[in-house]
């Protein structure tokens, strides 16, 4: 094995299509126009010394030690910041060059502690390496004058050493072994594109300082660690480094944090994980990473992860562990009885977006063979089912038009609903890199987000709109593309159906949908709108990045079809740099959507009726499949409550927390007679659990996972899973003590499987995904190595529709009672329900759920920053403390569900989507009142999830 | 540090300042010589400020501050006394000169009076190299320096 060592080529890519041929140390090399003579070296294999270049951010020039010679120049240019020419001719290494440089080196070690041996960097260190490569063997200036290395000088104090920064969980930064080579900001700055670092003061005194010389966790660095990958001394170094030492092996594997879904090297120590580095070679995140990936993957091996089965009769009574024997007979028992004595449909199971595509096929091939009924669902359902909905109409595929290259090439960005800083953060720096380098960005959210504003990014337009008038709004931007003639005719006569977008013109362009009226509804400027219409039908290629704030309403179907026709009537759509991309929220829920999850969808998104479909799997599991569609989410809990539905199996989700109206999931779940619940911990919705079957961490186990980009992404084992056994293989149990004949030996045979029942995943294998490193579905005869970008040419389903969006406001109206409107959503340092991140050290930023709220109505309720409020809807009521910011809008309050002690869900209502039952997350009415702590419910609930956390012979789980 | 947020008063002179200079090409700086001229210093409290107005990060708008000697951190004395401690006036004795006028004043450099009367600073070459060891107070250059000099500047700064 080893460690995977990535060439590090000092500066970019050049992307110029023109050749240049030159001359290194007499090897001919040839590379695009606009290389640098550092990284054309490297090209032939000819390292030039270095210190403050990386390829990961533009040249600098600022080390001194990547001189070269140019034949034919005077002087010694540095190789980073010189560009080739044809016939250049250089050299590397010559007798002047050798002197300069040991010069150079000689002075950076004169200020620079020689404690290598003891060092964390020792072995990963550049100014180690560099110094060996300059062959430097004396530094003649001792320690009596000024430097920055030691605390005392002749006595005294030293008043230019500083003291370790070890305020951020992860990392450190150790000033005094700091060679100010501005990496680490540039990194900053170019890469993550938070500004947060600065070289400050000047000559000597420069030093690198987060913010004004604030400690790190203060300041505005959101812990990415791009700057801890890009230091090349140990100034900036992991903490996991420091404590365990230098990884000797790595293993490149995929995120299971967002949908981004980033590539990883997962650095090893035998079987103990030293740290997670962005791989540069990953098509997603191309070297970059942000604190949940790199960082938080700490829950794996927390003390509250449950290792053995458990299992108990009623959910009051404590949990028994028992053996893997045991619990898997007893649930198959268990559900063999409930089908027995209720009827075949009593049972059904949900997979899981946490896991692999492997698993959750798995899943669902369980429920259809062996529970012999339809009732699978997934996450998806509460999060974009509306977009796979809308999108499969409009444009017959239910996924994201592009790749995350394609926003390189984007000259408008229009997000809606989303809040990529935070959510999907590395598509956001991305993002930002791009509108630095001078796109424009139109932002459609209630909230004024982190890309609304913050440095160096200022959307040109931001529609503050209010809670669950997406549809008019959207709407409103079509009526001002077609009224004032903006639409892209020759597209739409082309890829889509004329008489369609006939009807749709006759009906968006009534005065109704005119932004003046839209203005009285959704409360954004009609020039506002006006504005952001003829931008995006305008600036060139327009790309549409949405979010749950799109989906989670009962329009959410409707916004998207919105979406869609916004793409096709302005011909963005079929190229690089436009689109219509949904961000998926969790790493697999593209792959889980993929692969069969819905009741009424076999793998590959075909519909559960249709004959021949069934067939294929009629023949190949040698069962008859019911052609009715099964229950979803909801519907499972609704036939729970009526007494017709009696037992479940819940791999890796937390419905309770997660699912909307807490209070009837849990009388839902509390109505049944044998809840399988199978995770890493016991969540809250194990609390109602019958059985307990342990999870594994994505890095226990093979796989693959898809993300919002259709890629396909490989996930490999790098430890032996804690629990015995990876989650296919406990599923795998489940289906031989059901009598099936399953016997996979590898996830491999699964994608096998899958590969030959699914026409858009036929070419897809193990082997195709190690040659290729990952590859976007369709991937099949007509697209071998996968496809980037979807209806280039034409559309999936074959002409573009045009559907009409009619506005229909919520039934869930403010009114005196509950004046105003909640929406939800999420923060970069917290993940979901949070049970993986809140088991991490990124509580630091983010301890607990704060209610935001306008200072306005914060006064009318006569409330301070910080205080307790309670926070009340028709549904339900929890508290929690106040956070008074002019980022909402008055009327609207925020929040996010990271913490299971506010229970956010306990406010949301039942209302949904009219076509998928997505959940209306983000519009609630609601009412705030000062508050003295948490109430009834909140006690009541945290006692019932202590009482059901108790483990016979165990000290109390603490949660 | 701890950041203190800028009182009501210090905010609304420093928004002033910047609204004026806000839309120059290159605005950061002498947004930074306006709010030195408004408060005869650049407060720590101005910084977050001026990068939420510029869109900025605060790291960037302290990386620009403090890489001028000339924008003070905390208000100066009534009088500012600088001693060149460039090469020239090296060789001509300004080690010599500085070490009696710190005595004189009973301050170093980057310190100010007790009494508030003067604040006294290096700097590094200020283009009299041919009238070396020199200095400047308040604005203008003084060649030649010596005993008698130092004297005169003094009781100046005293009165």
């Amino acid at each position: 094995m080893g460690l995977v060592h990535e060439i590090d080529f000092g500066t970019p890519v050049s992307k110029s299509e023109k050749q240049v041929t030159l001359t290194v140390d007499g090897f001919t090399v040839t590379v695009p126009e606009g290389t640098s003579v550092m990284r054309a070296s490297m090209e032939a294999g000819i390292e030039v010394p270095k210190l403050c270049a990386t390829d990961m951010v533009d040249a600098f020039g600022s080390c001194r030690l990547c001189l070269v010679e140019i034949e034919g120049r005077a002087g010694t240019p540095a190789s980073c910041t010189t560009p080739v020419t044809p016939g250049m001719v250089v050299h590397t290494q010559t007798s002047r060059l050798k002197d300069i440089r040991k010069g150079v080196m000689e002075l950076y070690i004169s200020d620079h502690p020689l404690d290598c041996l003891t060092c964390a960097a020792n072995g990963d260190c550049e100014l180690q390496d560099m110094a060996g490569a300059v062959g430097l063997r004396d530094v003649r200036y001792g320690y009596d004058g000024d430097n920055h290395v030691f605390a005392k000088r002749n006595g005294g104090e030293n008043f230019n050493w500083m003291a370790k920064d070890e305020s951020n969980p992860y990392f450190t930064y150790d000033p005094a072994k700091c060679i100010v080579c501005s990496r680490c900001v540039r990194a900053c700055e170019e890469v993550q594109g938070t500004f947060a670092l600065t070289i400050e003061g000047r000559g000597f005194g420069s030093r690198v300082s987060a913010g004004m010389q604030e400690a790190f966790i203060d300041s505005e660095c959101v812990s990415c660690g791009a700057c801890v990958q890009a230091c090349p001394t140990a100034t900036l170094q992991e903490k996991s480094v420091i404590q365990i030492g230098q990884p000797e092996h790595s293993v490149v594997t995929t995120c299971a944090y967002c949908g981004v879904g980033c590539s990883f090297k997962a650095e090893m120590r035998g079987e103990e994980l030293v740290r997670m580095v962005p791989w540069k070679d990953g098509k997603a995140n191309r070297g970059h990473s942000c604190v949940k990936g790199r960082f938080a993957y700490g829950y794996a091996t927390h003390r509250e992860r449950i290792l053995n089965p458990m299992i108990r009769e009623k959910i009051t009574d404590p949990w028994r562990e028992v053996s893997w024997e045991e619990a898997i007979s007893h649930t198959v028992k268990e559900f063999r009885r409930i089908q027995y004595q209720y009827g075949r449909g009593a049972i059904g199971g949900i997979t899981s977006s946490r896991c692999t595509n492997e698993e959750t096929y798995l899943v669902q091939k369980i429920i259809r063979q062996g529970f012999r009924n339809n009732n699978v669902d997934t996450c998806a359902r509460v999060c974009h089912s509306p977009t796979g909905y809308g999108l499969g109409q409009t444009y017959g595929t239910s996924a994201g038009t592009q790749d995350f290259d394609s926003v390189e090439h984007t000259d408008v960005a229009l997000i809606i609903g989303a809040n990529p800083a935070a959510a999907h953060p590395v598509f956001a720096s991305r993002l930002k890199k791009r509108l630095r380098a001078g796109a424009k960005l139109i932002v459609i959210d209630p909230r004024r987000t982190e890309m609304v504003k913050s440095p160096h990014i200022e959307a040109a337009h931001h529609l503050a709109l209010k809670p669950g008038t997406n549809v008019a709004v959207v709407t409103a931007m079509a009526h001002v593309i077609v009224t004032e003639g903006l639409f892209n005719e020759a597209f739409i006569r082309e890829r889509c159906d004329w008489s369609e977008f006939q009807d749709y013109i006759e009906f968006v362009a009534d005065p109704r949908h005119a932004p003046e009226e839209v203005e009285k509804i959704s409360g954004v400027p009609a020039e506002t709108i006006r504005g952001a219409a003829r931008l995006y039908a305008t600036g060139g290629n327009a790309a549409i990045y949405y979010g749950l704030g799109v989906t989670e309403h009962s329009q959410g179907s409707t916004t998207v079809i919105g979406i869609a026709n916004l793409a096709m009537m302005t011909g963005n759509i079929g190229r690089r740099g436009v689109g219509v991309n949904p961000l998926r929220g969790q790493n697999n829920v593209q792959g889980s959507c993929d692969m069969g999850s819905f009741p009424h969808e076999l793998p590959g998104y075909r519909h559960i009726s249709g004959d021949a479909v069934r067939d294929i799997y009629d023949s190949l599991w040698g069962v008859k499949l019911d052609e009715e569609p099964g229950l979803r989410i909801p519907n499972m809990l609704d036939a729970a409550v009526d007494g017709t539905f009696k037992g479940i199996y819940i791999q890796g989700e937390d419905i309770l927390q997660s699912d909307p109206d807490t209070s009837h999931v849990s009388a839902g779940l509390a109505a049944m007679e044998c809840v399988v619940v199978q995770d890493l911990f016991l969540n809250e919705t194990a609390n109602y659990a019958h059985v307990f079957l342990p999870g594994s961490t994505f890095l226990e186990k093979d796989g693959t996972f898809t993300n919002a980009e259709r890629r396909i992404n490989r996930v490999r084992k790098v430890m032996t899973p804690k629990n015995g056994y990876a989650d296919w293989e406990v599923t795998q149990m489940l289906a031989q003590e059901m009598g099936l004949n399953w016997n996979y030996q590898h996830p491999s045979e699964i994608m096998d499987e899958i590969a030959k029942t699914t026409p858009s995943f036929a070419f897809v294998s193990y082997d195709r995904l190690e040659k290729l490193g990952s590859v976007q579905w369709p991937c099949n005869e007509k697209a071998p190595e996968g496809t980037p970008i979807m209806h280039i040419g034409g559309f999936v389903r074959g002409k573009g529709k045009f559907i009409r969006t009619e506005y229909v406001a919520t039934d869930e109206k403010t009114g005196p009672r509950f004046p105003l409107l909640l929406t939800t959503g999420r923060i970069l340092s917290q993940y979901n329900v949070g049970a993986q991140t809140r088991r991490t050290e990124n509580v630091a930023w983010h301890p607990e759920d704060l209610l935001e709220i306008h200072p306005h109505d914060a006064e009318n309720r006569g409330l301070r920053d910080g205080d307790w409020v309670r926070l009340q809807s028709r549904a339900g009521q929890t508290t929690l403390r106040a956070q008074i910011t002019d980022r909402v809008s008055p009327g609207v309050v925020y929040t996010t569900f990271h913490h299971p002690d506010t229970q956010a869900n306990v406010i949301t209502t039942d209302f949904s989507d009219w076509a998928t039952n997505c959940p209306e997350y983000k519009v609630t009415a609601v009412q705030v009142a000062p508050s003295n702590g948490p109430t009834d419910w909140q006690k009541d609930y945290n006692d019932q999830a202590r009482q059901s956390r108790r483990i016979t012979g165990r000290m109390e789980a603490a949660e | 540090m701890v950041m203190q947020p800028a009182s009501t008063e210090l905010a609304a002179r420093t928004a002033a300042v910047i609204s004026e200079l806000k839309d120059l090409e290159g605005p950061l700086i002498p947004i930074l010589h306006g709010l030195q001229e408004e408060f005869g210093y650049v407060p720590q409290e101005t910084l977050p400020i001026i990068a939420d107005a510029l869109n900025l990060s605060r790291a960037e708008v302290h990386g620009v501050v403090t890489f001028y000697h000339d924008f003070r951190k905390e208000p100066a004395g009534r009088h500012v006394l600088k001693l060149c401690q460039a090469e020239a006036c090296q060789s001509m004795g300004s080690d010599a000169i500085a070490a009696q006028v710190k005595q004189k004043l009973g301050i170093g450099f980057h310190e100010t009076s007790k009494d508030g009367a003067v604040t006294l600073e290096p700097v590094y070459c200020l283009g009299l190299c041919a009238c070396a060891p020199s200095a400047m107070l308040d604005g203008e250059v003084i060649g030649r320096l010596d005993a008698d000099k130092i004297d005169e500047i003094a009781e100046e700064v005293r009165s």
